[in-house]
């Protein structure tokens, strides 16, 4: 972030933290995922998919993102592969 | 006759909907349509003391749901104008002693009396909101510029939508231009950017509709008043008028901006 940007930000005022609060908590009040039963969810989603392949745990992704009038759970899985890293969506 | 059914409503409390229908009913009253507004808020009635008629309660919507008196002996005429009618809540029942069903039949029967039926609706998203929901031809949201208020109206929304009762319009109330122009409210568009809603009306925050909740007369028939001048061209806008969205005066001209981004759009 540049020393501008930085600035603005500064200069942005509390009504700018309030309206990203806002879509954040609207995100999981839609969905009626709160972010702990999203964390639980990673957890089952990350046992299930150990079964199959070997994943890299720590580094999972998953969020609740909103495009146009549509929700989607985005998860991002890296591989804990020896040779190659590949990430999947 | 056949009256446009217009429920207010907001989720959490606190927020304009008494206000907010007493104002609407009396500008649509001087518009010249004959108007009914029903308190559905039993148990915890107000809008009779905000109208300035809770001297002149005789029978309450109990009364008529449970038959003891006709609908018209229920319908308490407004002391400025004419054509506007209260039929208050019943202040010692609670909310079970009227259902949505209920509320559809006497609206359904009202309908023939009148141009609009404005029903104010308790807060929460409990029996009371289902009753005011239920024979609502419209649905007016009401938030104020806060995080709390902002995420209640998003979940009611979900509710008018799953009811099939949306989209709904929004009512932005309390709006200080002043804390807007600095950055420490929340501005209409931020609002819009996160409701699926369309916008009907701002009202700023104006001392004048305390004075007016004082007398018992709606802020609407003082010309002086900007929130009454606001809540005017509400209901305008609801009659099928395209008024275009009021420059409240922040020291920038703020609110000048709004009127580009949305489009007034009636329900009559
Ligand atoms: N635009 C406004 N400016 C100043 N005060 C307001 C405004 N709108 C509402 N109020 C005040 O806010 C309080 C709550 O309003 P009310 O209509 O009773 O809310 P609700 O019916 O949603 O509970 C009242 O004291 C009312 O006078
Ligand atoms: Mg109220």
């Amino acid at each position: 972030m540049s020393f501008f940007e930085r600035l603005r930000i500064g200069r942005r005022g509390t009504a700018y933290t309030a309206k990203q609060r806002l879509q954040t908590v609207l995100v999981h009040d839609r969905s009626g995922l709160s972010p702990g039963r999203l964390e639980a969810l990673k957890v089952d989603m990350i046992d299930t998919l150990s079964r199959h392949v070997e994943i890299d745990r720590g580094s999972v992704q998953l969020s609740l993102t909103k495009e146009r009038n549509q929700q989607r759970l985005v998860a991002d899985i890296p591989l804990a592969s020896r040779r190659s890293r590949r990430r999947t969506t | 006759m056949s009256a446009k059914i217009i429920t207010i409503t907001s989720g959490k409390g606190g927020v304009g909907k008494t206000t907010a229908t007493a104002n609407l009913g009396a500008s649509l009253a001087d518009l010249g349509y004959r108007v009914v507004c029903i308190d559905a808020d039993i148990g915890l009635r107000n809008l009779d003391v905000v109208m300035g008629l809770e001297n002149r309660i005789v029978y309450d919507l109990v009364d008529v749901v449970e038959g003891h008196c006709k609908l018209r002996q229920a319908m308490i005429r407004d002391k400025h104008l004419n054509d506007l009618f209260l039929i208050p809540a019943a202040q010692t029942r609670d909310k079970t002693a009227v259902s949505p069903q209920d509320m559809v039949r006497i609206s359904d029967e009202l309908r023939q009396e009148c141009d609009w039926i404005l029903i104010d609706s308790p807060a929460g998203i409990e029996r009371g909101f289902r009753n005011a929901l239920a024979p609502a031809d419209v649905v007016l949201v009401i938030t104020n510029p806060e995080v709390s208020a902002v995420r209640d109206a998003d979940r009611i929304i979900g509710l008018i939508e799953a009811e099939e009762k949306g989209p709904g319009k929004l009512i932005l109330n309390r709006v200080k231009p002043e804390m807007v122009r600095r950055g420490d409210m929340l501005a209409t568009e931020d609002i819009l950017d996160v409701l699926a809603i369309d916008l009907i009306g701002v009202i700023p925050e104006d001392e004048t509709i305390l004075i007016s909740t004082n007398r018992g007369m709606a802020a609407s028939l003082d010309s002086k008043s900007i929130a009454g001048k606001a809540y005017r061209n509400i209901a305008r806008r609801l009659n099928g008028e395209e008024v275009p969205f009021e420059t409240l005066q922040g020291r920038d001209g703020f609110f000048g901006r709004i009127s580009r981004l949305v489009r007034a759009g009636g329900v009559r």
